[in-house]
């Protein structure tokens, strides 16, 4: 039996910064998106949304529609395909005229051109039978419920030892409630598909985040095998979640599609669309509450969530997890609570779960820190604990501290003034803050790889993962060339479809774990059967294909990465503008595999805290159920010119538990944490302690 | 109608052309540029900038009809002979690409920057790509791109003058 | 977006002509608004008259030593001018900041002054609102109004207008040029833009068929020391939650003349004469600067999200005019 340390991949190309393999293609703008597959004679289609929250459609009069030159065909629930039922009420469209939320879909024209379907789409006329809806989270509703279990299988709710107890003997208290709003995933891509049915089967090429997730959600849906739905995805214009698990527009798509057989349908959603139909994170309001001795020891931390599902499909964020493992003390307590609403269904996005539990309970922190005296990084590293908290188990490794202690250093916090609201540059007061990142180590069951070596020198890596822009292609060939103990040029890496050997989603941070570790297994495999031909190819090849290895140490350790984050900030004194000139972020995550997509991600995941810090908020009309700022103009997402001096760095973390790549995963793990630092910074500039998000600038008026 | 104009240096002609349709549907539907993205179609994030006589816009929100006799740019003719040009160079050596949508919008207007900027600051660059929305990177590797595209620009533009004095 | 007709026009009379005769037809400037409010439904007009290649895109010093801008003049162009740069910095600094680069070299002069408003339930053709189809009802009252008015609104809109550089006009005093089915008039800027009254669906005093064909800077020196300041969500490419637009005259430390505008609060860009008068021989102190912005905000009444645009466009004014006093001193 191997040891761990052992079966570690030697790193020969992983950690070198190779310039990223698709990178060509992108910037020639000759790498095919979805919607920009070649196909003979598409067809067009615009979809038709409900205009209510909640009711039913009594009448739709498609009469209109259909006599526009140009249409091919009117979708509605007369005439949609009937879909099998999977217990999945976001997806089984067009089965009725109900309607669970305002722009479900209640169906759609398909044209010669986008044009016309979306002009004879709008001379459809819906008659609706209204019910009255309900789509106001508040944490004093009656009616919260506790779900199963959260995203995707945690606890609902721990409890350890005697937290109310320990919070009323407490030397020192906090007790606070912060909250976050809804946020779309808004990734550049708009969600897209290209449906196209013959024979029976059908083919798909979608912008997702996983080619198999997609076929194993529309298959059953149509009553198809798995082989019988083709999913095609080789690049896609980000996802950050919302592509992770196929929404209606898939189905919409599919069911059109239908109504044409053998000729594909391109339905790419507008920007506007998407605010309604592909998911978004749950609005989040979290009552922390603290208890520490005179010494700043927590006694007790308790974080009790609220936030809402959806009534056609449940959804529930994970937003206490990273509560249960940040920080030591004896007495705890986690909850989540859900309003289920007519809405949309909420779904991942980025660190769903870490990103809006990494708020609340770090702005908390820096509150306690100075309710006991102490420094923010010292409060912090007096409540690390030995072992995970909740569970005992020892870290596979732990350096949280050591990127405190790190970070400091390079941003320069030992001469920090902790006094808020007392350093001024002109109009600008003048803060800095801390918080810590963290992010699960996953890995997902069932994927497996392919490699065929062939007597010219080639190496056939095949897997149906994805590149959502992470860097999939690149890394992946990193690995696979290591495994080989081979270089990167002798290896053709295959993704991005489902005629590959089945594989996981990139969702959870999890793809270079869950991918990567089958090419691991299967490189060793190969080389024993060309070790068995004396090391040479013979002329039919050599083939090995390996599943998923099963890691014993993920029932041994706690495997988590961490890191932290500092911002500076700026706030005008007669405005309120809220401005980042400085955000650094220090990770310990294992091995990255390659420095260069490697640090993008991180840079990238920050700025989309920050973004969300400053900027993202979706603002839902109670009076109409829909988000009223669904465009890109209103929603906003940062700038260039929001982002300042923005640096990433990386500890040398050593961790043989995780997987032969010694890799954690970093997709997500850079967007955690900084909206509190950034909150905390805020508050050091002005003494004004904001615990919504985002900062907006009437928050600071004064 | 029959649209004629130029794009990327050729006479284009499509027919059957609706005035009303956008110049992104002419380049990706009509003519197979499918490089200009589109993203929002409301000119709200800059994927789908192209070059319209000379200067950046979004083609998005051009009426095909008000693009008859112009000239077009698009990220398909940034390309430099067979090889990539400076700026898509820059690009892929910085790192700057990860999903890529944003990435012909931003190249687009990355080339016009370092063209009219001959050394821009870091301030000046952050405005003049505001309009390009991207999701991924964080904007920080396309800075490094931006700055090392117009190093290579001016390199270029000073050992050409060179040239031209010797 | 309905099937409508494109023509180009040569010449300023037959744009004027075609667009007259026909109730649902409309010029098509830069496109930056109309043609996204085209894919929208807001706008549904049956021709559209092309206007981008009439001869307006000159910019021109006039003999009494103001400046004409053409009205297809490019807004990009139009703030590097150098002469506007000089003379006129509150005009260059506004047009920058609106928008994005790509939109700047789209959009005209002509255009950017009957931008409509961002307001959300006008641009979203499935809520209800006057100003879209007057006796609709307005869903922005008691709706989310973060970025709406808070003076001069009416029951019917409490929308506001978007434009940054009409807020540098109004403060410049400029004149309108405008040719329309009844001949050519003059409409000084401050008298385009109407309050939304009971009829909320009359952005301007524009008459059907009345084509902008330039706007006229005034001799002004003080513009000399103007300035545009902009407070918005995002640091670039967002519309203001307020603006201002001031040019300030200061001798022996006494206001002998103040030019203000605000954006973002009203369905016009707001000329302030009141906080102008109270400005007018008062010290140039922030006191006085303060009494004048809340003298002007007296009688703001501000919707259910936006309270804060009182202390914001207080507090805005008076920096802005606290930096061109400060400027004025050196």
């Amino acid at each position: 039996m191997t040891t761990a340390e052992e079966s570690m991949l030697r790193a020969n190309a992983i950690g070198t910064p190779l310039t990223r393999l698709d990178g060509t293609e992108k910037v020639t703008g000759t790498a095919p998106y979805a919607v920009e597959h070649p196909v003979d004679s598409p067809a067009h289609l615009h979809p038709l949304q409900a205009a209510i929250a909640l009711g039913r459609a009594t009448g739709i009069d498609t009469s209109a529609a259909e006599a526009e030159p140009g249409v091919l065909a009117v979708l509605t629930h007369a005439n949609a395909p009937r879909l099998a039922s999977t217990g999945n009420g976001e997806l089984e469209i067009l089965q009725s005229g109900e309607v669970g939320y305002r722009g479900q879909f209640l169906g759609g024209v398909i044209a010669e051109t986008p044009e016309i379907a979306r002009r004879a789409a709008d001379l459809i006329r819906v008659h609706y039978e209204r019910y009255e809806h309900d789509v106001e989270l508040r944490a004093d509703r009656d009616d919260l419920y506790k779900p199963e279990q959260v995203n995707p299988a945690f606890d609902t709710d721990t409890a350890q030892g005697d937290a109310d107890g320990a919070l009323a003997s407490a030397a020192v208290t906090l007790d606070a409630t912060y909250s976050t709003p809804m946020e779309h995933n808004n990734p550049m891509e708009p969600h897209a598909t290209i449906a196209c049915w013959t024979d029976g089967e059908l083919t798909l090429h979608d912008s997702t985040q996983g080619v198999y997730w997609t076929q194993a959600a529309v298959a059953p849906l149509f009553e198809l095998d798995q082989q019988q739905v083709r999913v095609i995805s080789p690049h896609v214009g980000g996802g950050f979640g919302s592509k992770g698990i196929p929404h209606p527009n898939v189905v919409l798509a599919a069911m059109a599609a239908r109504l044409v057989p053998g000729r594909p349908v391109k339905f790419p959603l507008t920007r506007q669309q998407m605010f309604s139909v592909v998911g978004y994170r749950t609005p989040t309001i979290q009552h922390v509450r603290l208890g520490a001795d005179e010494q700043g020891r927590l006694s007790a931390i308790t974080l009790d969530v609220v936030e809402q599902t959806a009534k056609v499909k449940e959804f529930a964020e994970q937003t206490a997890i990273p509560t249960r493992t940040m920080y030591a003390a004896p007495h705890r307590r986690t909850s989540h609570r859900l309003a289920a609403l007519d809405t949309p269904v909420p779904t991942w996005m980025r660190a769903p779960g870490e990103c809006p539990g990494m708020f609340g309970p770090e702005v908390a922190m820096d509150e306690m820190a100075l309710a006991c005296g102490l420094d923010p990084i010292e409060f912090r590293v007096r409540n690390e604990p030995e072992t995970d908290p909740e569970s005992g188990l020892p870290f596979s490794s732990r350096n949280l501290v050591a990127c405190l202690r790190e970070g400091a250093r390079r941003f320069g916090w030992h001469d920090r003034d902790p006094r808020p609201g007392t350093r001024r540059h002109g109009e600008w007061l003048v803060g800095t803050g801390v918080a810590a990142s963290t992010y699960p180590v996953f890995a997902m069951p069932g994927s497996q790889a392919t490699i065929r070596a062939t007597p010219d020198g080639r190496y056939a890596v095949r897997i149906g993962a994805v590149d959502i822009g992470t860097g999939t292609w690149t890394a992946l060939t990193q690995i696979a060339a290591d495994a080989l103990e081979v270089s990167v040029g002798e290896v053709d890496l295959e993704i991005g479809s489902t005629t590959l050997p089945t594989a996981s989603g990139a969702g959870g941070s999890s793809g270079i774990n869950s991918w990567g570790s089958p090419i691991v297994a299967a490189a060793r495999t190969l080389r024993a059967r060309l070790d068995e031909h004396g090391g040479t190819v013979p002329a039919e090849g050599v083939e090995a294909t390996e599943g998923m290895p099963d890691n014993p140490h993920t029932s041994q350790y706690a495997m988590h990465s961490f890191g932290a984050q500092f911002a500076e900030v700026w706030v005008n004194a007669d405005t309120g503008e809220v401005s980042v000139p400085r955000l650094l972020g220090i990770f310990a995550a294992g091995r990255i595999i390659n420095a260069r997509t490697g640090r993008s991600q991180l840079l990238g995941g920050m700025t989309m805290g920050l973004s969300m810090a400053l900027h993202e908020e979706s603002v839902l009309d109670p009076r109409f159920g829909h988000v009223v700022n669904h465009d890109l103009a209103e929603y906003h997402i940062a700038t260039n010119a929001d982002v300042g001096s923005l640096e990433v760095d990386w500890l040398d973390e050593h961790d043989p538990y995780v997987n032969p790549m010694g890799s954690k995963g970093i997709g997500e793990l850079g967007i955690t944490g900084t909206a509190a630092a950034i909150t905390n910074a805020a508050y050091h500039a002005t003494g004004i302690r904001v615990r919504e998000l985002p900062l907006h600038p009437d928050k600071f008026l004064r | 109608m029959r649209l004629s104009f130029t794009v990327n240096g050729r006479q284009c002609e499509a027919d059957d052309v609706w005035e009303g349709e956008s110049l992104l549907y002419v380049l990706r539907e009509r003519l197979g540029l499918p490089g200009s993205k589109n993203a929002c179609e409301q000119g709200e994030c800059g994927s789908c900038t192209v070059y319209l006589d000379g200067v950046p816009a979004c083609a998005c929100l051009v009426a095909a009809g008000q693009a008859a006799g112009r000239e077009v740019g698009t990220v398909e003719g940034l390309a430099e002979g067979d090889g990539l040009g400076a700026v898509q160079e820059s690009f892929v050596e910085a790192g700057a690409v990860q999903c890529g949508f944003c990435t012909p919008g931003l190249l687009v207007a990355t080339d016009d920057l370092v063209n009219r900027v001959p050394h821009p600051s870091d301030a000046e660059i952050r405005e003049s790509l505001a309009g390009n929305l991207c999701r991924c990177t964080g904007y920080e590797k396309i800075m490094d791109a931006v700055r090392l595209a117009a190093d290579r620009r001016a390199s270029s533009e000073a050992s050409r003058s060179g040239k031209t004095d010797a | 977006m309905i099937p409508f007709d494109y023509q180009r026009a040569d010449r300023a009379d037959g744009a004027v002509a075609a667009v007259g005769v026909r109730p649902a037809a409309a010029f098509l400037g830069g496109g930056t608004n109309l043609v996204d409010h085209l894919k929208l439904g807001v706008a549904e007009p049956e021709l559209l008259v092309d206007v981008t290649r009439l001869p307006f895109d000159g910019i021109d010093t006039l003999p009494d030593g103001g400046v004409r801008v053409g009205a297809t003049v490019r807004n990009s162009d139009l703030a590097a001018e150098a002469i506007v740069r000089q003379r006129y910095p509150v005009l260059s600094q506004a047009l920058l900041s609106g928008a994005s680069g790509q939109l700047r070299n789209l959009a005209t002069t002509g255009g950017n002054l009957l931008q409509r408003t961002r307001c959300p339930y006008f641009q979203d053709v499935t809520t209800p609102c006057n100003k879209r189809e007057p006796g609709q009802g307005c869903s922005a009252r008691g709706g989310y109004t973060r970025y709406h008015a808070i003076l001069g609104a009416s029951e019917h809109c409490v929308a506001t207008h978007p434009s940054d550089m009409a807020v540098a006009l109004t403060a410049l005093d400029a004149t309108v040029h405008v040719t329309g089915p009844n001949g050519q008039r003059d409409i000084p800027v401050t008298e385009l833009h109407r309050l939304p009254g009971d009829e909320p669906h009359r952005d301007t005093v524009l008459e059907h068929g009345d084509l902008i064909t330039a706007v006229d800077l005034p001799e002004l020196p003080m513009a000399a020391r103007s300035r545009y300041r902009k407070v918005r969500d995002r640091a670039s490419y967002a519309f203001a939650l307020v603006s201002v637009a001031a040019a300030l005259d200061v001798e022996d430390g006494t206001v002998r003349e103040a030019r203000i505008a605000l954006g973002g609060v009203a369905h016009k860009p707001w000329r302030a004469n009141t906080a102008e008068q109270a400005l007018r021989g008062a010290p140039a102190t922030e006191q006085s600067f303060r009494e004048a912005a809340e003298a002007e905000l007296a009688e703001a009444q501000p919707v259910r999200d936006n309270a804060f645009k009182v202390p914001m466009a207080r507090n805005t004014l008076v920096a802005t005019l606290r930096d061109l006093a400060g400027e004025e001193a050196r």
